[in-house]
């Protein structure tokens, strides 16, 4: 049995070890939000945070999370209410067109932005990897850019409280 | 989904509508399409799709009957409603409609009106349609309206969700009168139509409505069905075009943990039309990692079929035989041979477009579940009407007991206009007796495809003294995507692969278009702009060729070309008129804002390109930066667009943008390979679709509307980067690429 958390809850696994993160997440905890595009870990629909970050989860054993935290698309909002700033910005921008590769490229940006809270343009490029058959950069590049604005924002004002 | 209760044919109408009060007690409104008339009224009555429900709760429900896919439908459909209905649009939600067909006479007609996404048709078809479902939704309200208040309809006017009436100062919203609007006899006229410059969302720019699903992870997709009792299936295909199974061993995979039947699935023989695309040995499992691994434990032993001896080599090999003779002449204006005889200069080149993968992101998937005599299919499908025929061939049951739900589409890009996937599916539920998810891997759909055709075209044209083009001919060998397809014999293949009213036909006097039958076992299909791909970077190059031969600029000769304002006759998919001078607008359009003539750098230069698509109009200049070693750079790219109309100006700017990134990813990078009869790619690292770094951070996009009338949007902007972008190449350094993709020809050239 593989224990782990996935969105702040308990979760566990008892079947193949060797089974990746993926099709655990989407089979057997009905975590359909991160997506299955290649298996090999290049397109990075399938990306979500290990202990706060990015990972591709088609090959990612299940056994090695074992005791680790994991965050999906489906946990990036704080809550039902309120968006990630990437997701806010990912809609001021309309971002998608299919939609599918967005799960990955949200948790992507969303990493991107813990560690480089102001991304240049050669810092988006080198960051993100994740592939958009419709062809959305453009756009994407934009959100992220307005994300860090959001998200800078936010700190401010919550650096005045402190 | 959008039901109702009590039809109220009016037959004595030309189209008919029909009403009745949803199971939530709003108003439904419904318009059948044209074909379903003759359906209802031979059957006398009969359930008829609707599109609008109005809810207590002051909620605007609209049905969207086609998939989408990327390309904004689930948006701009409801646009069309809500304009015409007269609510506001932050009111609208939207309900996918599964398909809907009916018995008639001959066969199947539509219920709902036609629901396939393909051709970049969505806009055009529904234009009419749909505006008239939501104006006479509108009338109805205002009927009720006016009975209520015993004033006439005339009287009465509507805004933002409220009928109001002015003279007597009274106001209802729209959902205090749904249940008596629903219940009123059908107008006896067609509803009249809001003046353009009435419209407040129509025109105006609409996010995606299903954006906040998307970006929180709840949007679902074919691959996120998920039935109680459902069991996952993955086929093992024959690497080898039109193989087969020769032995399997299924010993080992049927010991793995999770593993719950194998069996061989037969594919068409060759020659024969496609229901499915190959031979394979399906796996069936309790999940779909089992069902992969039970995949990787078969031992089979393929046959490798007929086209064991057929690779990329031998498909140009074919086409350089083929050129060397004459082929079907499909058009033939004027006398091309005395033109070329007597011009000045004479220009003749080769281009070389290979076969691409379509590469949806989400790989083809297919829930299916075959009962004693039903089916219940949830499939991700441009071609809803297709896979009920699928299912049907495989069963035997009649369609109208097969069930389609439409998910949201990760990518179509013409693959999911053949329903293989679903026929798989449904061939594995049969056998099985099991409620069943099929999942190709990216594997199996890199190798596995109705790929583009690949072809070689020889273009030769004569200029007279006078820069004039007077000769032209287009001759091209190419494998069509027509092949196998039932119904079309041998002199009609052509039309999939030539429209010989593409530009510059009526313009250049004498001009001849020849097409060469390429022998070749790769399946292929539509992808994208099909036929447009290739052509616009064959005429497009060759424009710039025959410019620099015969010493004029490449923009004042495509100017010169096009002419003044007038519609020419264009028998193929987009017309019955093409009209060169809109091009000639985009032209100029993006040559202004690309700073055309301005001196730059040795190494850097700028190209363009200009080509009508399926109705819609398009043109690109990208500018380029290539280093002495053949390093390129594209520094820039500006896109113009016109399609007519503008119904949602924030998607056709996605779907520019989109198509511009397509296009610079295929002509960059794409290609698929052929080696003893099998594909040689399988995955992203050796099919490598463009990411973020090689996006250039200049990308601009206009939209210039010619006209009131609207055209699709989902292809328009791919086919003219190629040739804009190896125009610039050329430009910048001497070096003229004639075959994509692009790869290392530039620095191999360079470093010559």
């Amino acid at each position: 049995m593989i224990n782990f958390e996935v969105n702040g809850q308990a979760a566990a696994f008892d079947g193949d070890e060797n089974t990746p993160l993926l099709w655990v997440l989407r089979d057997h905890l009905d975590l359909k939000g991160s997506k299955f595009g290649c298996g090999i870990g290049q397109c990075g629909a399938c990306s979500v945070h290990i202990n706060g970050a990015v990972q591709r989860s088609c090959i990612t054993p299940v056994s090695s999370v074992a005791g680790q935290s994991i965050m999906t698309i489906e946990g990036l909002a704080p809550d039902e209410k309120n968006l990630h700033p990437v997701q806010q910005a990912w809609l001021e921008e309309d971002v998608p067109q299919c939609g599918y590769c967005q799960a990955g490229q949200l948790m992507a940006a969303a990493d991107l932005l813990i560690r480089i809270p102001q991304p240049s343009d050669a810092d988006i490029n080198s960051s993100m990897t994740n592939i958009c058959r419709c062809g959305t950069y453009v756009r994407i590049r934009k959100a992220i850019h307005r994300a860090a604005d959001l998200l800078g924002q936010q700190n401010n004002s919550g650096g005045e409280h402190a | 989904m959008l039901k109702h209760k009590g039809a109220v044919p009016n037959p004595g109408r030309r189209r008919f509508l029909v009403s009745g009060l949803s199971a939530t007690g709003g108003l439904l409104v419904g318009l059948p399409s044209l074909n379903l008339l003759a359906a209802e009224t031979t059957a006398g009555g009969g359930k008829i799709g609707f599109f609008v429900d109005i809810r207590p709760d002051g909620d605007v429900v609209i049905g969207v009957a086609q998939p989408e896919m990327g390309q904004g439908v689930r948006t701009s459909m409801p646009m069309l409603v809500a304009e015409e209905l007269d609510v506001d649009w932050s009111n609208v939600r939207i309900e996918q409609m599964p398909l809907g067909i009916i018995h008639t006479a001959d066969g199947f007609a539509w219920k709902y009106g036609g629901q396939g996404a393909g051709g970049s048709t969505s806009v055009t078809d529904n234009w009419p349609y749909l505006r008239e479902v939501g104006a006479t939704a509108r009338l109805m309200l205002v009927q009720a309206a006016a009975l209520r208040w015993n004033v006439k309809p005339g009287e009465c006017r509507t805004e933002s969700g409220v009928v109001i009436c002015d003279s007597i100062d009274k106001r209802l919203e729209y959902r205090e009168l749904a249940a008596e609007a629903a219940g009123l006899p059908l107008p006896e006229e067609s509803p009249v139509l809001k003046d353009i410059g009435d419209y407040h969302i129509i025109g105006q720019p609409q996010k995606v409505i299903d954006g906040r699903a998307i970006v929180t992870g709840k949007a679902r997709y074919g691959i996120d069905t998920s039935v109680p009792g459902m069991r996952y299936a993955s086929i093992e295909r024959c690497p080898w075009l039109d193989g087969g199974v020769e032995s399997l061993d299924d010993s080992a995979a049927r010991a793995v943990p999770g593993v719950l039947d194998v069996f061989v699935v037969e594919g068409p023989k060759p020659g024969e039309p496609y229901l499915i695309l190959a031979t394979g040995v399906a796996v069936v499992a309790t999940s779909t990692w089992a069902a992969f691994q039970g995949r990787k434990a078969l031992k089979v032993k393929w046959t490798h079929g007929p086209h064991a001896d057929e690779s990329t080599g031998s498909f140009w090999k074919q086409c350089d035989e083929l050129l060397a003779g004459d082929g079907q002449v499909v058009r033939d204006d004027g006398d091309f041979d005395a033109a070329l005889e007597a011009a000045a200069t004479r220009v003749s080149a080769r281009y070389k477009e290979p076969y691409v993968n379509h590469a949806t992101l989400e790989p083809q998937n297919c829930f299916a579940h075959v009962k004693e005599d039903s089916v219940h299919i949830i499939a991700p499908t441009q071609m809803p009407a297709g896979a009920s025929r699928a299912a049907a061939e495989v069963t035997g049951i009649d369609r109208l007991n097969i069930q389609v739900e439409m998910t949201r589409v990760g990518g179509g890009f013409g693959r999911r206009l053949t329903n293989d996937y679903v026929a798989e599916a449904t061939i594995v539920s049969k056998k099985t007796g099991l409620p069943i998810q099929l999942v190709w891997t990216r594997e199996d759909d890199v190798q596995h495809d109705f790929y583009r055709p690949s072809g070689m075209t020889e273009m030769t044209a004569g200029v007279d003294s006078n820069g004039q083009v007077v000769a032209w001919k287009q001759r091209l060998a190419s494998a069509s995507k027509y092949y196998r397809r039932p119904g079309v014999e041998a002199d009609k293949m052509y039309e999939a692969e030539l429209y010989v009213d593409d530009f510059p036909a009526a313009i250049v006097e004498n001009l001849k278009v020849e097409w060469l039958a390429v022998q070749s076992g790769v399946p292929r299909g539509s992808w994208r702009a099909p036929a447009h791909t290739a052509n616009a970077f064959v005429v497009e190059s060759f424009m710039d060729e025959i410019a620099h031969a015969s010493g004029q600029d490449p923009v004042q000769l495509r100017l010169a070309m096009y002419g003044g304002n007038r519609e020419l006759p264009y028998a193929q998919h987009g017309g019955p008129t093409f009209n060169p001078y809109r091009l000639s607008l985009l032209l100029k359009k993006v040559v202004e804002r690309i700073d055309y003539s301005k001196p730059r750098p040795k190494g850097r230069a700028v190209g363009v390109a200009a080509h009508f698509t399926f109705g819609g109009y398009a043109a690109h200049a990208v500018e380029v930066s290539v280093s002495d070693e053949g390093d390129l750079s594209i520094e820039r790219i500006v896109a113009a667009v016109d399609c007519g109309l503008v119904v949602n100006p924030l998607g056709v700017e996605a779907q520019l943008q989109g198509g511009t990134i397509d296009g610079l990813s295929t002509a960059l990078n794409l290609q698929i390979t052929v080696k003893d009869g099998q594909i040689q790619q399988s995955n992203f690292h050796d099919y490598p679709i463009l990411r973020m770094a090689s996006v250039p951070e200049l990308v601009e996009c206009h939209i210039l509307p010619f006209n009131d009338t609207p055209t699709g949007m989902g292809e328009m902007g791919i086919p003219t980067l190629a040739p804009a972008l190896t125009n610039a190449i050329f430009n910048a350094s001497g070096v003229r690429i004639r075959q994509l993709p692009i790869l290392d020809q530039l620095k191999q050239a360079m470093t010559a």
